[in-house]
């Protein structure tokens, strides 16, 4: 891995440097256009809502040993005749019925049918009823949750960072990972579980995490920004996203990683559905939510904060003195080479001669 | 040893004593037999296997359910769910108007129904009463005093003053004479009396329905009594308190029921139905007033009718006086039936009660004074319960659904582990060590809640812990890449640790703060399982914090002291060279170089000296 860490080391030191928050219309544009796909996508595909949201009534059958799915139809079919179920098998054997709302009385005699039918042990059987008005309500509580979620993620943040652009700009970038999220279950019409909202909620959480990762580099770089005239705010917290790379990257293989193996046994081997939908919400958002905390979160950030007058001011001096010749930092080939702001530090009292022991 | 490797070492042992204590803890209460202490964390019905069932209270008439209702509601399906024999059942409100229930293993139908029935009030008169002391020894009219209860109207009408003189006569001669056992108080009330159930069997009373031969002229007519009637009463054990804790069992309301009191072992045979839930507009509880307007320490429930429960109250009051006139007790007493068992069963000894409103006095505390009027509230208001979602799991896909959580957990530690090692190498060990500690503290922590509250681990609980993997390895990664930062820039490993450490140490906590809110907003607003993933993430979340703090800054320090970390050996994952740093500052002026070629730099004291000898003594130089 030692490439890796060159990599790195380069990044650190800004001997190489990506111009991510210079081309920032670019990305504005890319993201712009994902959401804006993504919410087309949602208006007008809608989003495939599970029977935990519209009601209705759910059987898993286990150890059916590769009977037809048609036998539970029909018997569905045969005591209901105004349902139409689906029926399919699952990655682990099991099938899976799902019709409408029906008396929830007869759930369980229509159980002890499914069983008989085929031929298996009534434990087998694994039912799920859902009123109508139930899924408004699990809607409800969602939506609330997030609202006041936002608002003290605001508040929290705003305090942290005493700024409350990087506030705006953190919610925006997790306003982004949301949509676009939902979007991707729109389109591949997965459909939406209460353990895929649970992924949803989740990604709210870590979305923000990697932002105020980020975030923290930058208010670390910027920290004294108006006393110096040899880099712009632009390009000090550039530095500050380019530092954070690698453990941008790190940190979000770590937290894909179990994601994934979740996934993997989720649709490959079992067929454990709760696991399956949490981590399909979760491997889409982490994954953006890497992307925008690098190419969303503080290239906005960086937009809102130069519309002040203050920065503006610093940033036109910073090129004056270039343009000038008075500044060291433009190499022979006209690039500017943005490095730490301050030269060296005491290296603390660790580091000071010690005396030698006695002999 | 410095200061901070002192200091680290503390720490050190701090978390080693918490993770004792916590294991010390859990080992007594399992070898203890505690209930409910187990080496493994409780399972929550998706993944043992079990029948859930969410309910919410909905009334007819538009009227608004308050938490007390939900709360009796909930008490009512307890009764009978335990009664049912039915173990470990939970039941819980959840939120304002929803009660869920969760029955583990595979619950037969009968009991399911229970869950779901709505609980009824019924007014009907006592015929005949006993205490229950034992198996079969019941005489069926034996009950020698009217027992406790008086109900008076309110606007004490037209009682003459001996009337109600005579009222405290009969309370305590009927405490004295029903000395069952049961608390004093209780007697004076008069409440329900005591029932005593003797139990052939357990099963209260599944009333008989047949019709009385002759036909009784009024709800108070013993003619009521059939020999089934009696048959069944005579079998009757009201010793038990799963024989007094009602199942829902109503009877026919045009015949005479028996049953057993909610508190004491007594059992009656009751007359038809006269009035029910409907006919009551409301109770509420307070201090007894007496007629000179003062109060005497002990409580009272007022009832208040509606307008055609007014009437009918009315009916059956001055009945029922005229029949305490005669001496006829207990037949001068009516019973509140709620859920199928007595709650109260006053007498009527002041005159019949035509103000639709009446009060119902005894030895009542001011706490039973207010559970019988929450009961009669509860049983006025006109509540069903709707099913709204029910899941049955059974418990193949709920084993096989726990097996698919921790293989995907172990693929994703083991993952984890390699990439950490890769990319971090011996540091990678930190990594894993802090994880295996992070995970047993969390493992001993759900199993210790699952004991002292209950906590049962879900599917997606599991998932929250296999998330949790990831996002506590991600405050390691926040930490060393800020580590390294300080290497490049030129300081030494213990300096760059310490200075790290302060930088990431806030970043950390910042981040950790955000996921926690985001944990604890899902926990206090989400229902079901959200509910469970939000707490395991909320609680690795404190328990990374801890970790971190405890566990992988302490080592980290202690670790830069050692000859492999603090040297930059190249598998250590702290290289400087590696990390773009030409030479390492040795101290005392002397550096060494990438490759170690050559002998190491003289420090500052030995180019002194051999300045000033070269200066001394030139010729020496050639």
């Amino acid at each position: 891995m030692a490439n890796l860490s060159n990599w790195g080391n380069r990044l650190h030191s800004g001997e190489t440097t990506y111009p991510i928050v210079a081309q920032r219309k670019r990305w504005f544009a890319v993201s712009a256009i994902l959401v804006m796909f993504a919410g087309l996508v949602l208006i007008f595909q809608g989003l495939t809502l599970g029977i935990d949201f519209k009601g209705g009534t759910e059987y898993t059958l286990s150890n059916v040993g590769g009977q037809s799915v048609t036998i539970a139809k029909d018997v569905v079919t045969k005591e209901f005749p105004s349902e139409f179920p689906t029926a399919h098998s699952q990655n682990d054997g099991s099938i899976l019925v799902q019709f409408g709302t029906i008396d929830s009385a007869q759930v369980e005699p229509l159980g002890v049918k499914l069983a008989d039918a085929y031929k298996i042990s009534v434990k087998d059987v694994s039912s799920n009823f859902i009123g109508p008005s139930w899924g408004k309500d699990v809607t409800g509580k969602a939506v609330k949750g997030l609202v006041v979620f936002l608002i003290l993620v605001t508040l929290v943040m705003t305090a942290y960072f005493r700024a409350w652009r990087m506030a705006v700009a953190g919610l925006v970038a997790l306003l982004h990972d949301l949509i676009f999220t939902v979007g991707i279950y729109a389109l591949s019409g997965f459909e939406v579980t209460p353990a895929s909202v649970i992924g949803f909620l989740t990604i709210l959480g870590y979305s923000l995490y990697d932002t105020v990762v980020v975030f923290d580099k930058v208010k670390e770089n910027t920290k004294d920004v108006f006393s110096q005239h040899r880099f712009t705010y632009d390009e000090l917290a550039n530095l500050a996203v380019n530092q954070t790379l690698v453990r941008s990257i790190n940190t979000s293989i770590v937290a894909l990683l179990p994601v994934s193996a979740i996934l993997f046994i989720g649709s490959f081997l079992f067929g454990a559905r709760t696991l399956e939908d949490i981590s399909l919400a979760l491997f889409v958002g982490m994954a953006v939510g890497t992307y925008s905390s690098i190419f969303v979160a503080t290239p906005l950030e960086v937009a809102l904060r130069d519309t002040e007058p203050r920065i503006r001011q610093h940033t036109a001096d910073v090129l004056a003195l270039r343009n000038s010749g008075g500044s060291d930092v433009v190499r022979p080939d006209g690039t500017v080479r943005v490095g730490a702001l301050v030269a060296g530090h005491h290296q603390g009292t660790a580091a000071q001669p010690r005396r030698k022991p006695r002999k | 040893m410095s200061s901070a490797v002192k200091g680290a070492r503390r720490t050190l042992q701090g978390l080693v004593a918490i993770i004792v204590i916590l294991f010390a803890v859990l080992t007594l209460g399992v070898t203890t037999h505690t209930k409910g202490a187990h080496w493994t964390p409780g399972l929550g019905l998706d993944l043992a296997g079990g029948h859930e069932i969410t309910l919410r209270a909905v009334t007819t008439d538009g009227s608004t359910v308050t938490q007390s209702d939900l709360n009796q509601a909930v008490a009512i399906i307890r009764k009978r769910v335990d009664a049912s024999g039915t173990s470990e059942a939970s039941i819980t409100t959840a939120g304002s108007v929803n009660i869920l229930v969760g029955l583990p293993g595979t619950p037969d139908q009968a009991t399911i129904d229970l869950v779901k029935k709505s609980a009824q009030l019924q007014f009907r008169p006592v015929l005949a009463e006993a205490t229950s002391t034992g198996t079969a020894t019941v005489t069926p009219t034996a009950s020698p005093t009217p027992t406790g209860d008086t109900v008076s109207p309110t606007v004490l009408p037209s009682v003459p003053p001996s009337a109600s003189s005579t009222v405290k006569p009969t309370a305590s001669a009927a405490a004295s004479g029903i000395d069952t056992g049961s608390p004093v108080h209780e007697m004076a009330n008069v409440k329900t009396g005591a029932t005593p159930t003797p139990s052939a069997t357990p099963s209260p009373t599944p009333a008989p329905t047949t019709k009385p031969a002759t036909t009784p002229t009024d709800p108070s007519s013993l003619s009521w009594i059939t020999p089934e009637i009696q048959a069944a009463y005579d079998a009757l054990d009201c010793t038990t308190p799963e024989s007094r804790s009602g199942r829902g069992i109503l009877g026919d309301p045009k015949a005479a029921f028996v049953t057993c009191d909610a508190s004491d072992p007594v059992k009656y045979i009751l007359g038809p139905v006269e009035m029910d839930g409907k006919d009551v507009a409301t109770a509420a509880s307070g201090p007894h007033q007496t007629q000179a307007g003062t109060t005497d320490g002990t409580y009272e429930v007022r009832l208040t009718m509606t307008g055609g429960g007014a009437k009918k109250f009315a009916a059956t009051t001055s009945r029922l006086y005229d029949l305490y006139k005669a001496g006829s007790s207990p037949r001068e007493r009516f019973a509140m039936v709620l859920d199928g068992v007595v709650i109260s069963a006053p007498g009527v000894r002041d005159g019949a009660i035509t103000g639709g409103t009446a009060q119902i006095s005894g030895n009542f505390t001011q706490k039973s004074a207010q559970d019988l009027a929450n009961q009669l509230k509860f049983g006025a208001l006109p509540m069903t319960l709707e099913v709204q979602s029910e899941q049955a799991i059974s418990a193949t896909k709920g084993a096989s659904d726990l097996q698919s959580g921790m293989l995907a957990g172990l693929i994703g530690l083991i993952l984890v582990v390699i990439y950490t090692l890769f990319q971090y190498r011996a540091l990678g060990a930190v990594t894993i060590g802090s994880l295996l500690i992070a995970g047993g503290l969390t493992y001993l922590i759900i199993t210790l809640l699952s004991w002292g509250m209950g906590y049962r681990l879900s599917l997606a609980g599991v998932a929250g812990l296999i998330v949790a993997i990831g996002i506590t390895a991600d405050s390691f990664i926040v930490y060393f890449e800020r580590v390294k930062d300080e290497l490049r820039e030129g300081r030494s490993l213990v300096a760059a640790v310490q200075h790290g450490w302060s930088r990431a140490r806030r970043t950390i906590l910042a981040s950790d703060a955000i996921s926690f809110l985001a944990a604890l907003v899902l926990y206090m607003l989400a229902v079901g399982s959200v509910r469970g993933f939000a707490f395991t993430l909320g609680l690795t979340t404190l328990i990374d914090l801890l970790v971190v703090f405890m566990f992988t800054h302490p080592i980290l320090a202690i670790l830069a002291r050692t000859k492999f970390f603090g040297d930059g050996h190249r598998f250590s994952g702290l290289d400087p060279r590696q990390l773009g740093r030409d030479a390492i500052y040795k101290g005392r002026g002397r550096v060494t170089t990438p490759d170690g070629a050559g002998e190491p730099t003289l420090t500052l004291a030995e180019r002194k000296a051999k300045k000033a000898h070269v200066a001394a003594d030139p010729a020496e130089k050639e």
